[in-house]
This record gives C-alpha cells, sequence and structure tokens, in this order.
C-alpha cells in the first residue's frame, strides 16, 4: 500500500522550475503562511510536549481540583484536579496523530483504487465508481460513529474509522485527476515505448495527480481532527485518563458553569489547528493548483 | 429529457443495493459471537442452536442477506435490543425532531452563506471579502460542539437569554419552540453557512466574468440588475443542488449538536444507541440516512435537468 506513496517522493514530478514557482506563489501568499505557521506550532508543541508542559499530565489532585487559571496552573485544572494546560500539550499528539494517520489510512485506500478506475476504465471503473459512491452515500460522520461503534471505542479504531469514511473522496478525486492526464502526450509516448501499465501509473500518471492531491490531503487533516474531536467528545475516541482535546470537552461539558476554562481553552486549541491546516490547504490551492488561478 | 432522468433513476439502483450490503455487513465485523450475546447467562448448546437458527446464522452470508433484505423491504427493521420497541418506530419518533432543527439550521446558512456569497465576489479584492473570507474559514474550521457549550455558558448561564437545552415541539408552543431551537439551530449552521458562502462566491466569480454579463453591462443594464438577475441566476444553479447534497451533512452535524443541547433526536437515538450496544438501532439510522441521501441525490439530478434549460431540451 504504500508503495505509490514511496514512488511519488522519490520520483520528481514537476520540474523544478515549476516547483520553486510553486514554493515562489505560496511564500508570497500570506494567508498560507499563517496557516503553515500554525501548524508547525502544533507540531512543535506535540514533539516536544513532554518539555512543554509544565505538570505531569495524569497527575491528580484533590486539593487542586477545579481551580481556575493561575500563575501556577496556566489554564486551570480540570475535576481531577490535573493540569489543563499539559493535558492539552499531550492532547496536541492525539490530534494531530489522528489528522495525519487518518488522511494516510484514506490516501492509501483510496488513491490506488482511483488509479485503478481511471487508467483502466470500462468494468474496473464501474464498480469502483459504484462502491464510492455508495460510500459517499452515507454522512462522513455518520460512517465514522457507526464503525467505531461496531470496532469498539479506540484511538486506533476512530482512525480507522476516519480513514475508511475519508477514503471515497480520495477515490473520485483520484479518478478524475487521472481521466485527464490519461491521454496527454506524454502517457501516450509512454505506452507507445512499450511501458507497462504499472509503470505509467506509477512513474507518469501519479506525479502528475499528486498536486491536488496533497491540498485534498491538508483540508482532510482539518476535518479528520474535528472528527477526531468529534468521536472522542461523544466517547468514541481516545479513553481517559488520555488527554485529547475532544474528551476533555466531553468531561469540561459536565462543568461549564463551575469550570468554564475546562471548555474554552481546548477547544480554542480544536479551532486554531483545524483553521491552520484549512488555511494551509487553501494556499497550498492557490500555489499548486493552475486550474484554480484567478 | 426523460431519458435522461430514467437513466439517472437507474444508476440509484445499484447504489442502494451496495449500500443494503454495506449496511448488513455492518454487524458482520462486531467481534464475537452475537448468539453468545444475545443467550446472555443462559449458555446452554439447545439454546445456542434453537437462537443461531432463528436468526439464520447458519446459513451462507449470501442467504443471510438475502432474508434481512426480504424484512427491510417490506418495513421491518428489526427491534431494539433494549426497548424491544421496532426500529422503525424509534426513527420516526425521533426524526421530526431532527428535521426541525435541521430545516431551520438550513434557514440560517441560506440568508447568511448566499449574501455573503454574493458580496464577497461583487465587493472582490476590498476589504470586505476579506472579511467574508475569514468568517468563513472561521466558520469551517470551529467544532459545532464546542461552539454549542460556548453559547450556551453566554447566552444560557450568564444571559439567561435562550434555555440551554430540551426540546418543545412547535405543535405544542410555536414560540418556546423556536426559542429552544435557536441556538441549535444557529450553531449547526456555521459550517453550512461557510460552505455555502464559498461556493457561491467562486460561482459568482465565474458568472460576472461571463461574456452574457459584459454584454448586459455594455448595453446599460443597471449594476445591480447584472448582479442579481444576470450572474446570479446562472451562479445559483449548482447551489439548489448543493443545498440538496448538505442534508446529509446536516444530520451528521445534527449528531453532536443534539449531544450539546440534549435535543432528543435522531442523533441522540444514534449515540445512545451506540452505548447501548444496540447494534439493529444503530444499523437501521445508517440504512435510514443512507436511503435518505441517495434518494435526496436522485431529487437534485432531478432538479437540475429541470431547471437547467440546456438539459431540459435535450
Amino acid at each position: 500500500m504504500t508503495a505509490p506513496f514511496a514512488a511519488a517522493a522519490a520520483a520528481p514530478g514537476a520540474p523544478p522550475r515549476r516547483r520553486s514557482r510553486a514554493w515562489g506563489k505560496f511564500k508570497h501568499n500570506r494567508i498560507a503562511m499563517i496557516g503553515a505557521g500554525i501548524v508547525l506550532f502544533f507540531v512543535v508543541v506535540a514533539l516536544l510536549a513532554p518539555l512543554v508542559a509544565t505538570h505531569d499530565p495524569f497527575q491528580t489532585s484533590f486539593s487542586t481540583i477545579r481551580k481556575p487559571p493561575s500563575a501556577q496552573f496556566w489554564l486551570g485544572t480540570d475535576e481531577l484536579g490535573r493540569d489543563v494546560f499539559s493535558r492539552m500539550v499531550y492532547g496536541a499528539r492525539a490530534s494531530l496523530m489522528a489528522g495525519l494517520v487518518s488522511v494516510l489510512i484514506a490516501m492509501a485506500v483510496g488513491v490506488p483504487f482511483g488509479l485503478l478506475a481511471g487508467y483502466f476504465g470500462g468494468w474496473t471503473d464501474s464498480a469502483i465508481s459504484r462502491v464510492t459512491e455508495a460510500l459517499l452515500a452515507i454522512p462522513f460522520l455518520i460512517l465514522a460513529i457507526a464503525l467505531a461503534a461496531f470496532l469498539g471505542p479506540s484511538l486506533v479504531n476512530a482512525m480507522v474509522a476516519i480513514g475508511v469514511s475519508a477514503a471515497p473522496k480520495f477515490v473520485r478525486l483520484t479518478r478524475g485527476q487521472v481521466l485527464a492526464v490519461r491521454s496527454e502526450d506524454y502517457v501516450q509516448s509512454a505506452r507507445a515505448l512499450g511501458a507497462a501499465d504499472s509503470r505509467i501509473i506509477l512513474r507518469h500518471i501519479l506525479p502528475n495527480v499528486m498536486p491536488p492531491l496533497i491540498v485534498q490531503a491538508t483540508i482532510t487533516i482539518a476535518t479528520a481532527i474535528i472528527a477526531e474531536a468529534s468521536l472522542s467528545f461523544l466517547g468514541l475516541g481516545l479513553q481517559p485518563p488520555n488527554p485529547s482535546w475532544g474528551s476533555m470537552l466531553n468531561t469540561a461539558k459536565n462543568f461549564m458553569t463551575q469550570a468554564p476554562w475546562m471548555s474554552v481553552f481546548p477547544g480554542s486549541a480544536i479551532f486554531l489547528a483545524v483553521l491552520g491546516f484549512n488555511l494551509l490547504g487553501d494556499g497550498l490551492r492557490d500555489a499548486l493548483d493552475p486550474r484554480q488561478e484567478k | 429529457m426523460f431519458k435522461l432522468i430514467l437513466r439517472r433513476v437507474l444508476v440509484a439502483i445499484p447504489t442502494l443495493i451496495l449500500v443494503s450490503v454495506m449496511v448488513f455487513m455492518l454487524q458482520k465485523i462486531l467481534p464475537g459471537d452475537p448468539v453468545l450475546t444475545l443467550a446472555g447467562e443462559e449458555r446452554d448448546p439447545a439454546v445456542l442452536d434453537y437462537l443461531r437458527d432463528k436468526y439464520r446464522l447458519n446459513d451462507p452470508l449470501p442467504v443471510q442477506y438475502l432474508a434481512w433484505l426480504q424484512q427491510v423491504a417490506t418495513g421491518d427493521l428489526g427491534k431494539s435490543l433494549r426497548t424491544d420497541v421496532p426500529v422503525l418506530q424509534l426513527i420516526g419518533q425521533k426524526l421530526p425532531v431532527t428535521l426541525q432543527l435541521a430545516a431551520m439550521a438550513m434557514f440560517f446558512a441560506l440568508i447568511v452563506g448566499i449574501p455573503m456569497g454574493i458580496i464577497a465576489a461583487v465587493k472582490k479584492g476590498r476589504p470586505v471579502e476579506y472579511v467574508a473570507n475569514v468568517a468563513a474559514l472561521s466558520g469551517m474550521s470551529v467544532p459545532n460542539f464546542w461552539l454549542g457549550i460556548i453559547l450556551i455558558m453566554v447566552v444560557s448561564v450568564q444571559l439567561r437569554w435562550l434555555p440551554a437545552s430540551g426540546y418543545v415541539s412547535p405543535f405544542d408552543d410555536f414560540w418556546l419552540s423556536m426559542k429552544t431551537m435557536l441556538m441549535p439551530a444557529l450553531v449547526l449552521s456555521t459550517a453550512l453557512a461557510a460552505y455555502l458562502m464559498r461556493h457561491t462566491r467562486s460561482a459568482m466569480l465565474e458568472a460576472l466574468a461571463a461574456d452574457y454579463v459584459r454584454t448586459a453591462r455594455a448595453k446599460g443594464v443597471p449594476p445591480r440588475l447584472v448582479v442579481l438577475r444576470h450572474a446570479l441566476r446562472n451562479a445559483l444553479m449548482p447551489i439548489v443542488t448543493l443545498v440538496t447534497l448538505l442534508f446529509g451533512e446536516l444530520l451528521a452535524g445534527a449528531v453532536l449538536t443534539e449531544q450539546v443541547f440534549t435535543i432528543p433526536g435522531f442523533g441522540k437515538l444514534v449515540v445512545d444507541a451506540v452505548f447501548n450496544r444496540d447494534y439493529a438501532v444503530v444499523q437501521g439510522v445508517v440504512l435510514c440516512v443512507a436511503v435518505g441521501f441517495i434518494l435526496m441525490n436522485l431529487l437534485a439530478d432531478i432538479l437540475y435537468i429541470l431547471i437547467n434549460p440546456r438539459l431540459r431540451y435535450a
């Protein structure tokens, strides 16, 4: 399943000139840079969580139950006396990982089927397209909830559920892109030279359909982070006592009046992280997708 | 035109069949033996055999599927494992609540999203467009359950303007019903309004750049009429389809909104069923939503054929 990605990373899809032009446009897109900055911030926080956190995120204490924000507890404490800031810092790991892994699953499932459907057409295409339509008929979150419910609540199952639910979008997008490049001259010449189908797909088609896929992946990370938070909020994601932003909100909603800080901060973190990925996705679309140029 | 519609209807059939297969297979990925769960403490092999026979678990999968499909086709979605109430009846009770929520949310999304999209397109490059874009991106990024919590804290707890939770039927007390549903509907509409705004904006930008708009301008049609009568009418065409399709998203969003505002609707039914491991209900709900969505999709496409003159006379 990982082969196509390795190939995409190794094979320089576009000539360097195009890539640097895209980078130039991206660099000058202020909104995109703000998005990239936000994403980078959360990635660094998640990676360096043990250094950033001021307290042990699991340390409960009866004497510090539901304390408002103070110099000692920057963002207050929760119903078990745990430091909200430190739990949020560790929660960033769960959220970012869920976003990233779900999208990797969605792409690992969706992109190969999209390539096959678009490249071979005919029966293969009909079969794959019908299944995709059937999956798209079930709203994303409802499918994810049903899958998470049937698979059992855990972070891994939530990621699988979100990934599988998001896969049809990648099938559809990849298929459409392949249809657009299938009859291009460079594909025709490769075929005339006698290249095998697998080689044409991996070396000639895949690199050229990558840009819109990267844009879609970035935006889907944003969707997946909200989806993971939603599942955790419902109790179907990461299980206690492990911190995730969604599960923190799940308990916080019971203390809305007594401890509003328990809800305000984790929710702001979800909002900011998702906004970051959405801004980045918009910027990448402007830079990578020439058809969207204004 | 009728050929087009007929073709579209025929394409929906394999999709419906596939969805039913998927929903049927959901119960098969459940870990463990369902018979052991059903039998509870009872582990008598005779009882287990009886149950296996009763639920046709000894038959091959395709046979099981066809038997299940036959049941479903007659409207029998099984019974809740908890309350023994038929699933269809449960759905019938809860659906009107969610439909009210969804309809109100759609209303807010339309009256905010479409005008915002038009303004952003007309005022391209001005601060207004920038503000509208940032608002739309924020609307897409804010988790609606969190927005609900914050609104409850401010509007219900601090200001005491609106009730924080519950549900009142509009047939019992219309204004109280609107008041209780106002906040949940606003929360549910945010992402939708953002989505509609972005689509309206790009459709309008495209329409405003079209030749017929330039012609209209050249012959001296007032700018307001150019935007509203010439550009908007063309730009709205794809939006009509989009609105029908977004009802699916609304149902999904309603799951969380209903959870936050404790509204006894469709979404609450799913979540409660999930936690009670009431799989018959989960399965029934997913099937209903999917079939409803496919039919909406079909309706959207037919509507599109009907309102699009280029297809109407095809």
